[in-house]
């Protein structure tokens, strides 16, 4: 991997949000560096903190979530940055895709209009001129027949269609940071690759960097370069693609990758499943969070909060057992 | 005396989160054409609008002057000349009637309008700014909403003479919590919605969220609890004036007119039939035209009918 200057520099990020179970640490401790044209993938189950990371980077969390640790963007402080001056930042130099297509945009208002205002705020651009930047973008996204369809509302588009506009709307101030939200969860699969494809054109045509979040390991390993597996709010395991389909390490990540569907299967073949249920955030263990899900837990496991280990170049684990988790060459592409 | 109580008519699409945008925006055409079809819609707009040009014709024309007294032809019974005859002073009711929509429409417009501009403000403050500044603005209608709203109105009364003046203030002061609340409940169903997030995502502040995405998407809610809220304000300044601290003489209201026409009633019992009839008109035509906007502001009810 290069070495460039870090574009988004996120340090033992912490976020504490009050519930009404009592205060939940949503995310303990996560760190990643991206420098521009890379790309970072966040996976994990629902309430693992992966969209609270996201949330907390766009600054979009509750006024009552207690955030510390340190997110840069070149240099520049974000935790704790004023409302105002945050406004300036998204849209223009970060920016998110998010889950719904159907219901991320606002039903009042023509598509062109919706992708053609962030133009206006940060760019100040005129109606015209952002009007026209607004049906290249659609175009330049694939909508068809894009300067017709700008004075249509959301309504009339349909689901891949949406979230084609939606993207149209994130980069339109080209911003220097992407955050995808589960960009595909709610489309057809069909539709998925399509739109994947085109969010990674367009981080490599631009050089932006991108934090692509699934709970689907295969979307992430076939888009981005590095990713992250976060499991009760913390970084389980980290590292590139490669090294991590080399052999996983994290018991929670081979878990992930025994669960998911395979073509060809016999028929009547039960997914895997990793027993038990996601711990709550309002009470989570002093150990390892995982420890009561694993197979190899043992009892130092519940005691200690596990450090990372280097496992191989670039590949850091969670896990005090990784010697035996390890052999177990599980999410090995060769496997 | 129920009129007084404003009432907060939740339209069905408020209570859950997706129901309030998925009015969808129609062309203009495609609406009045749904509404020319609306029995109750059409019924509605028909009798608020007689109850308008009635009070517009006044303005330029009534059969007789309203306010010119004449003892000789007092509490004559309908005739060419007076054609629902004349009051205990001899006034033509016809022309006291046209001029008494003027009072009532003054009031009802004015006093949801006091309603609808606070209310709504408060509301949409409410829901943007969350924390206690939500609280206490809650709290605040909640209070102001739990007084007798007659009480206070003849409260009001006794400190600042009674008046149109002053029923309006008190009618409109009474409009501003229901108005609040409706604005708070489906101003918060749009901030939860992902586009509010997508907004923020893309830069906007509060304030610009608020005007560009909250409000358009709950101003359908907002019009048909201004027109519901309408007909309950024209039932209050009747009442108000019926009791002596609305509209006073010599100016014509239809609650006056009532009061007029209740030491009467052996004698002319019609005298007090006419008013009636001319409240319950209003009320009956703003509640249907609200019922049918209603329907037709959201896209589920309408495909039923």
């Amino acid at each position: 991997m290069t070495v460039r200057a870090p574009l988004i520099e996120v340090n033992n990020l912490r976020v504490r949000l009050n519930t009404s179970r009592g205060p939940a640490d949503a995310v303990r401790g996560v760190s990643f560096a991206l420098a521009r044209g890379e790309t970072l993938g966040l996976i994990g189950e629902s309430g693992c903190g992966k969209s609270v990371t996201a949330l907390a980077l766009m600054g979009l969390l509750p006024e009552s979530a207690v955030i510390s640790g340190s997110i840069r963007l070149e240099g520049q402080e974000l935790v704790g940055l004023a409302e105002a001056d945050y406004c300036r930042l998204r849209g223009n130099r970060v920016s998110m895709i998010f889950q719904e297509p159907m219901t991320a945009l606002n039903p009042m208002h023509t598509v062109g209009r919706q992708v053609a205002e962030p133009l206006r705020r940060h760019r100040g651009f005129s109606r015209a001129q952002a009007t026209r930047e607004a049906i290249a973008l659609l175009d330049r996204v694939g909508l068809p027949d894009a300067a017709k369809r700008a004075d249509a509302y959301p309504h009339q588009f349909s689901g891949g269609q949406r979230q084609r506009i939606t993207i149209a709307m994130a980069l339109a101030c080209e911003p220097d940071v992407l955050i995808a939200d589960e960009p595909t969860t709610a489309l057809d699969v069909t539709i998925q690759g399509q739109i994947l494809d085109l969010i990674a054109d367009l981080v490599a045509e631009r050089g932006m960097a991108m934090i692509l979040i699934s709970h689907d390991l295969g979307v992430i390993a076939e888009n981005v370069q590095r990713m992250m597996v976060m499991y009760g709010g913390t970084v389980v395991e980290s590292g590139t693609i490669e090294a991590l389909l080399s052999g996983l390490g994290h018991p929670y990540s081979q878990g992930l990758f025994r669960a998911r569907p395979r073509l060809g299967a016999p028929k009547g073949t039960r997914l895997r499943t990793i027993p038990g249920t996601v711990p709550e955030l309002a009470d989570l263990p002093s150990g390892c969070a995982f420890a009561d899900r694993c197979d190899i837990a043992e009892a130092r496991c519940r005691a200690v909060f596990p450090p990372p280990v280097m496992v191989n170049a670039g590949h850091a684990v969670r896990c005090l057992r990784t010697d035996v988790s390890m052999a177990r060459r599980v999410g090995a592409v060769t496997a | 005396m129920s009129g007084l109580r404003p009432v907060a008519v939740l339209p069905p699409g408020v209570v859950p989160p997706d129901a309030a945008g998925s009015s969808q925006p129609r062309r203009p055409g495609g609406f009045w054409r749904r509404a020319l079809r609306h029995r109750s819609f059409v019924a509605g707009g028909v009798l608020t609008l007689l109850m308008i040009s009635a009070a517009l014709l006044s303005l330029v024309w009534t059969p007789w002057p309203a306010y010119e007294i004449d003892m000789t032809h007092k509490l004559n019974p309908p005739s060419s000349l007076h054609w629902l005859g004349t009051d205990a002073l001899g006034r033509d009711i016809v022309s006291l009637l046209l001029v008494g929509a003027r009072s009532s429409i003054a009031v009802g417009v004015i006093a949801v309008g006091i309603g609808l501009s606070f209310g709504t403000s408060l509301g949409l403050i409410a829901a943007a700014r969350r924390g206690w500044i939500e609280e206490v603005i809650m709290r605040l209608s909640d209070f102001t909403f739990a007084f007798p709203a007659l009480l206070s109105a003849i409260m009001l009364t006794a400190v600042a003479g009674p008046g149109m003046v002053t029923s309006i203030a008190a009618i409109g002061i009474f409009q501003i919590p229901v108005f609040v609340r409706i604005t708070r409940a489906s101003a918060n169903a749009i901030w939860a919605r992902e586009f509010v997030l997508a907004a923020r995502a893309s830069g906007k502040g509060k304030f610009r969220i608020t005007l560009e995405h909250v409000l358009p998407n709950i101003l359908s809610i907002l019009i048909v609890q201004a027109t519901i809220q309408f007909a309950l304000a024209i039932l209050a300044e009747a009442a108000l004036s019926y009791l002596g601290l609305g509209t006073q003489p010599p100016q014509p209201s239809w609650g006056r007119m009532l009061n007029d026409a209740q030491s009467l009633l052996f004698q002319s019992p019609l005298l007090a039939v006419y008013p009636g009839i001319a409240i319950a008109t209003a009320v009956l035509g703003l509640n249907l035209l609200g019922d049918g906007l209603r329907d037709l502001f959201d896209p589920r009810l309408s495909r039923q009918r």
